[in-house]
């Protein structure tokens, strides 16, 4: 018997020792689930670390109303088969009573701060699990894994606390509550070949098809309800995938025909754009658009 | 996990970097990161619209690193950061600690977790204070490889006599202060000069490049021979919840093997009670284990029904560590307020949390020499020894031989915020047979 964990048995090692730690800890944790693929493997994770007792938090999803119905569908399945409790918080319930103003833009991703912090006071939960890897962003390198958020749900960068062995830390004064982040220390390239090493099941759309698309800022954006093509914009039909999962408004498609987890392993080995760079029309705002947003509490 | 995939089976080796100000470490970060290609292309092309909007003439590799607005505005490094890259054998996380204000928090930080410190020294200035000091912190962390990477060689025409100098320099403070394995690479960040392949430009240097170098060094793999040490997260009894079954009555302990190996079958004791039993399963959610490695998150049943919380230690009966309530260790205060005599905290020693006063303040290291001097208090970024008492035994060892059960945090009790990172000192009661160069027989 080898004595030696691969780089990908350690990750998820060390992702089932954060998860364990955390629910040990604290009183109500819950974890953020989307659809999206690192919300995915965190969830299979969870599983993991608390077999054959059920998962033991709800998972909670920020509905921005822009969401592709494939990714609705698959989230609704999961969370039947595994038994789990659902809590939406609804972006499109803050536009209609007035809480939130529709962006000019259309775009929603900013506006999920509030319905995320909102939801986490309402729930009382203590932690909240999220999916985000240091290796997506450059504020987001900085992070801790367990990461201490103030009573307005604000990250306070140049304030954090040092994270040393693994000997994590997830207490906090009333009000505050921490966010933990199991996968911090996968990238990209780990999350895809751990769905492949475990046969792990994603919304469709990860995968090439034939799908309806405009050209906007370089990016290949849905022809849908809330993504309609400007004058000049022209409709094509591609066969894309996508990298990312989020709003339909702001979250571009690439050019793909990587139909199994095989080919797009292949694709992320050899491209030379980040996933955010590629398909976050959101992350593109500013220089440090991501690190603003984390600081006002977004995940 | 039972099957890789496509995954290559490669391993994790754990970086910290460390530097003073302008010796170059985000260059050189920013170099193994561009030419191991893991930058890609629009992250490149900020970096070089970013340069060209300050007016400078090259595209300056230190902006791939500064991920914080107030860093690139500054031209520093703030924070510890983490970096992640690979090789076809190797995959490397890099802990970037910055070098200047609250140095030994951000490199205590970085150095807790790595397998090897990748210290950065500017050849024209040789061994600063800075230098020194993040020696010193490897050191006392036990970072199991030092490399010294001997920068802007290119500023002194790739000169010979320099960088020896310089080599000269570091590995007499290296020997010193007792670090055991310290090698000295001459570069060039800013030009690749020795990074990913050996440089034309120094004939007179035969050794390997940075990157060659670090696919040569082992992680740390102590934690395997030593004996079987398994802290406790929490308990598993689904009850009627369980996943499957004829598993109501399941009762397992998760948590991950810290040091050693357990088989079925194998004796073993829970600290601090002192009660034996033997393992009857190590389960995952994979199925059934005959053995458990370090460092595997597994659960574990046990023949026999014992009650055991979170917080306890199973550990291999017939080598297991005599718990205490008396903690005498080295610990690097991280806080702004000052460590006194009598003050009340919390102790996280693995997964058990316990109140401590505060004893004594047994002195404070130079970490000029690692030598001790007197003190009553600790500062900011001070390093000294202290003794407290704690509210219940700790299976506590010393950290020179186990870092996963010979290191603890000190907790505010009233904020929950990090106070220090503390190294136990070989526990007073268990036979130390340590080398000559334990953490025991410093003069501290």
């Amino acid at each position: 018997m080898s004595t030696t964990l691969t780089h990908l048995q350690a990750l998820e090692s060390e992702s089932i020792h954060i998860f364990r730690e955390v629910v040990a800890e604290l009183e109500r944790p819950v974890l953020l689930f989307s659809g999206g693929k690192d919300s995915v493997v965190m969830l299979h994770l969870a599983r993991k670390a608390f077999w054959p007792g059920p998962v033991p938090f709800p998972v909670l999803h920020v509905d921005t109303g822009h969401n592709f119905d494939e990714v609705m569908t698959y989230r609704d399945e999961q969370v039947a088969k595994l038994g789990l409790r659902l809590v939406v918080a609804n972006v499109q319930d803050y536009i209609d009573d007035g809480r939130l103003l529709e962006r000019a833009d259309g775009t929603r991703n900013p506006l999920q701060t509030q319905p995320l912090l909102d939801a986490i006071a309402d729930g009382r939960f203590d932690a909240v699990f999220g999916g985000g890897r240091r290796d997506e962003e450059k504020a987001r390198a900085k992070e801790r894994v367990v990461s201490l958020r103030d009573e307005f749900g604000q990250w306070d960068p140049r304030n954090q606390r040092p994270e040393l062995w693994s000997l994590y830390n997830p207490r906090h004064r009333p009000g505050e509550h921490v966010r933990v982040f199991p996968l911090s220390n996968w990238t990209e390239l780990d999350v895809w070949h751990y769905i492949e090493a475990e046969g792990i099941e994603l919304p469709s759309l990860y995968y090439a098809h034939e799908r309806e698309v405009f050209t906007r800022d370089g990016m290949l954006l849905a022809v849908g309800p809330v993504s309609l093509p400007r004058d000049g914009e022209v409709i094509e039909v591609r066969t894309v995938r996508y990298r990312t999962v989020g709003d339909m408004s702001c979250t571009g498609a690439v050019a793909s025909g990587a139909l199994t987890v095989a080919d797009v392993i292949a694709e992320v080995a050899t491209t030379r754009i980040t996933e955010r760079g590629a398909t976050r029309a959101d992350d593109r705002l500013t220089e440090a658009a991501m690190e603003d947003r984390k600081k006002e509490g977004y995940f | 996990m039972t099957t890789h995939g496509s995954a290559p089976r490669s391993t994790l080796l754990r970086l910290a970097t460390a530097g003073s100000v302008d010796d170059g470490k985000s260059t050189l970060v920013g170099r193994l990161l561009y030419d191991s290609k893991v930058v890609l292309t629009d992250q490149l092309d900020a970096v070089r619209r970013v340069s060209e909007a300050k007016g400078l003439g090259h595209v300056d590799l230190a902006l791939l690193t500064d991920g914080l607005r107030a860093e690139r505005e500054q031209g520093i490094t703030i924070d510890v950061a983490y970096r992640y890259f690979a090789t076809a054998e190797r995959t490397f996380i890099l802990a970037d600690c910055p070098g200047h204000v609250q140095y030994t928090r951000n490199t205590v930080t970085g150095s807790s977790t790595a397998d090897v410190l990748v210290l950065v020294v500017d050849v024209r200035k040789g061994v600063l204070e800075q230098t020194r000091r993040h020696l010193s912190v490897g050191r006392l962390l036990r970072v199991p490889h030092v490399v010294v990477a001997v920068n802007k060689i290119d500023l002194v025409d790739y000169s010979q006599d320099a960088y020896e100098a310089v080599a000269e320099q570091v590995n007499g403070i290296a020997t010193s202060l007792g670090v055991p394995d310290v090698t000295t690479i001459p570069v060039s960040a800013l030009l690749g000069d020795n990074i990913v392949d050996r440089s034309g430009k120094t004939p007179w240097y035969d050794g390997p490049s940075l990157l060659e170098l670090l696919h040569t060094l082992q992680p740390e793999e102590r934690v395997q021979g030593r004996p079987f040490r398994f802290p406790v997260q929490l308990a598993i009894r689904p009850q009627g919840a369980a996943a499957e079954a004829g598993l109501s009555e399941y009762r397992g302990y998760a948590g991950q093997v810290a040091s050693g190996s357990v088989r079925v079958g194998d004796e073993v004791v829970v600290l601090p009670s002192g009660r034996r039993t033997t393992v009857s399963g190590i389960d995952t959610f994979d199925g059934e284990l005959r053995e458990a490695f370090a460092p595997q998150s597994v659960t574990l049943r046990l023949a026999d029904e014992v009650d055991i919380s979170r917080g306890e230690l199973i550990a291999s009966a017939a080598e297991a560590p005599v718990p205490t309530q008396d903690l005498d260790g080295l610990i690097a205060w991280l806080s702004e307020g000052p460590l006194r005599v009598g003050q009340r905290v919390l102790v996280k020693h693995t997964t058990r949390t316990v109140q401590g006063i505060v004893r004594q303040v047994n002195g404070r290291l130079d970490l000029d020499t690692l030598a001790s001097v007197p003190a009553d208090h600790l500062a900011l970024n001070d390093i000294g020894r202290v003794s407290i008492r704690v509210s219940a035994p700790l299976a506590l060892e010393d950290y020179a031989t186990s870092r996963s059960t010979g290191s603890f945090l000190l907790i505010d009790p009233q904020t929950g915020g990090n106070l220090a990172a503390g190294m136990v000192r070989a526990p007073s009661g268990v036979d130390d047979t340590g080398s000559p160069d334990d953490v025991s027989d410093w003069s501290i």
